[in-house]
């Protein structure tokens, strides 16, 4: 059994056919690669994963569990985070308590013990904040830890995103795009924190990307999409090889 | 210029950062606490409202303020934790019981709003909240036997362990201060811990707060329901302090007051309640000032300037006319708050942060570290 599966996935608005009977499997520790053309549907399927979307049709199964029908709160529950194409950060919120609302699905302290601030709340928070500490040096977001996150630039957010799903201590974790908007240094830099989570935390990566290089140096395996359709799944050169995605991307 | 150096988890933790808190917060409330022995009796009336206002200021931050759900239904909550309490009083249920009840009744109640809340947002919220203060208004009205209708309730005094605590004497003015501190502090303790980020994550993103676990809808719930329960422990206090209560003075136009204190004061800051609270009741003094006194300031100015004794006359009664005019408190009210709104977003306390600063930076402070900017990366999509 597979550690992460979709099963005919299908999401339709009306007539049209966003992701279109998708399945596919991601094994534990791997990283897998969507690419596509752009309306390919793989940020849907993300939508779909995190339950945004609710599919029109297939199921979608996490750890041999059914999750389908999860409440979209429960799925980062279960261990799944995500990361958003276009930035989804608490604008108005320091870094800090960013990387805090990460670490919701951990918390267990009552509204009344909150509201008196109780040992078991203060010791909570403790915790919480060695574990963001930890993501923070990993990430080597040092100087930004109280700025407000409207002050920074769009780079950091990025990393910040990502700060903040690893925060939940995620086994499952998508990136939506982690590389659109940056800079080619940056892009270095994200590619090797990729590595890092595989090898060093252990978490299994599911990414939707569009930078090819990135793809090529970071995925196990890639799956190209179109028009909501799987068209091949492999390792990364033979996907970029294959005559079908050379099509789909320049035109026959 | 100070510089904080965290050596320990506890320094973001903590309430007060370092001494200086303090040391200024102490000394604040040592002048609180003497204040009854040096203040006229009007003033200390005025220090009681603004009480009340700021407990209900703080109230509305949490669900406006920290969860970004509009709320003009506040003077509705005021008057159910008020009517909470002049009802149970008249069957001699003691003060410490039927203020509890009205917190709670109150806070159920919120959390009944909540739930159609739940799939409405921005402006249709607020109509929502608007609808629900007229429903308890008109209830207020109809339900005579409960709230004996359009001629209202009596409250007699706070009977706190056997003593009678009339309405202006200290100590009733120190148990408002206490209700005040205490939702104060269990508002920071709140925004400290899990469900005062998953609070401010819901304001700021609600798909990003999903995705992280916050399940928006109990939240939001939850929200509703502690700002309404302060709401009316501040009801029962405003009933005691009026000792007179009809449907009439919980109006729209109470509601919009709420609001004008946070915005006045200054969103996203507890500072910004009290400061909002000062300033909306002591404006109403200030206006009746300049009702009573301007036609006659305006008339001799007129007088100096040559006018004859008839004119000046005839100015002043035509000053003293309009400013008797029906509303024009209410659109002095949309004034100010047009103009915070425009020119300090960020409300009286957003000035004193920069004023704050400027002298920690002096002479180095640029007028540019606060010049407002549009960034464009904020995505609108799954909204």
């Amino acid at each position: 059994m597979s550690y992460f599966r979709a099963e005919n996935l299908s999401l339709h608005f009306g007539g049209l056919k966003a992701v279109d009977a998708v399945s596919f499997a991601v094994e534990k520790g791997e990283i897998l690669s969507i690419i596509g053309p752009n309306g390919a549907g793989k940020s849907s399927i993300f939508n779909l994963i995190s339950r945004i979307y609710r599919p029109t049709s297939g199921r979608i199964f996490f750890e041999d569990q059914d999750i389908t029908e999860e409440p979209p709160y429960d799925i980062a529950r279960l261990g799944i985070a995500r990361t958003f194409q276009n930035i989804e950060l608490f604008e108005n919120a320091t870094v800090l308590s960013n990387l805090l609302v990460g670490r919701h699905r951990h918390s267990s302290t009552q509204l009344w013990q909150e509201l008196l601030f109780l040992p078991s709340v203060r010791a909570g928070e403790k915790v919480h904040r060695r574990r963001v500490e930890q993501v923070i040096e990993f990430l080597d977001l040092e100087p930004y830890r109280d700025k407000l996150i409207s002050g920074l630039p769009y780079g950091v957010r990025k990393v910040i995103e990502l700060a903040r799903a690893l925060c939940s201590e995620p086994k499952l974790i998508l990136l939506d795009e982690p590389s659109s908007g940056l800079n080619v240094e940056e892009t270095d830099d994200m590619s090797f924190w990729i590595r890092d989570l595989k090898n060093e935390l252990g978490v299994t990566v599911l990414m939707v990307e569009h930078d090819m290089t990135l793809v090529n140096r970071v995925s196990d395996r890639v799956i190209a999409l179109n028009y909501g359709r799987v068209l091949v799944m492999g390792s990364p050169t033979e996907v970029q090889q294959h005559p079908d995605v050379v099509a789909a991307y320049l035109g026959a | 210029m100070r510089f904080l150096f965290k050596t320990d988890y506890e320094d973001d933790i903590r309430l007060f950062p370092h001494s200086g808190y303090v040391a200024s917060y102490g000394l604040l409330l040592a002048v609180l606490l003497i204040a009854p022995y040096v203040l006229s009796s009007y003033l200390m009336s005025q220090l009681v409202f603004v009480c009340i206002y700021a407990t209900v200021g703080v109230a509305l931050m949490i669900l406006t303020g920290f969860t970004g759900q509009a709320s003009l239904g506040h003077a509705a909550f005021l008057a159910i934790g008020a009517y909470t309490a002049a009802y149970l009083q008249k069957y001699n249920v003691p003060f410490p019981v039927y203020f509890l009840a009205a917190g709670v009744l109150t806070g159920c109640i919120g959390a009944l709003v909540g739930f159609p809340a739940l799939r409405l947002q921005g402006i249709y919220l607020v109509i929502a909240t608007i609808s629900f203060a007229f429903i308890v208004e008109e209830i207020l009205a109809r339900w005579e036997s409960v709230t004996n209708g359009n001629e209202g309730l009596r409250v007699k005094a706070v009977s706190l362990l056997g003593v009678t605590v009339s309405r202006d004497s200290p100590t009733f003015y120190f148990l408002c201060l206490a209700v005040l501190v205490l939702t104060i502090v269990g508002t920071l303790n709140l925004l400290r811990s899990p469900t005062g980020r998953a609070f401010v994550a819901i304001r700021d993103s609600e798909t990003a707060a999903r995705s992280m676990g916050v399940n928006v809808a109990l939240y939001k719930v939850k929200s509703f329901a502690i700002s309404a329960a302060i709401t009316g422990f501040a009801g029962v206090l405003f009933a005691h302090k009026l000792s007179f209560i009809s449907p009439e003075m919980f109006t729209l136009q109470l509601s919009i007051e709420f609001i004008m204190v946070i915005l006045i004061g200054g969103t996203f800051s507890l500072h910004g309640a009290v400061l909002g609270a000062i300033f909306i009741v002591m404006i109403d003094p200030f206006l009746t000032y300049l009702k009573d006194d301007m036609p006659g300031i305006i008339a001799g100015i007129a007088a100096t300037f040559g006018a004859g004794t008839a004119t000046a006359a005839n100015i002043q009664s035509k000053v003293a006319a309009f400013a008797s005019l029906n509303g024009l408190k209410g659109a002095i009210y949309g004034i100010i708050i047009m103009l915070f709104v425009l020119f300090e977003p960020l409300g009286i306390y957003g000035r004193w942060l920069k004023i704050k600063l400027f002298f920690q930076l002096f002479p180095l402070y640029k007028r540019a570290t606060f010049k407002r900017q549009k960034i464009y990366v904020k995505s609108e999509r799954n909204r």
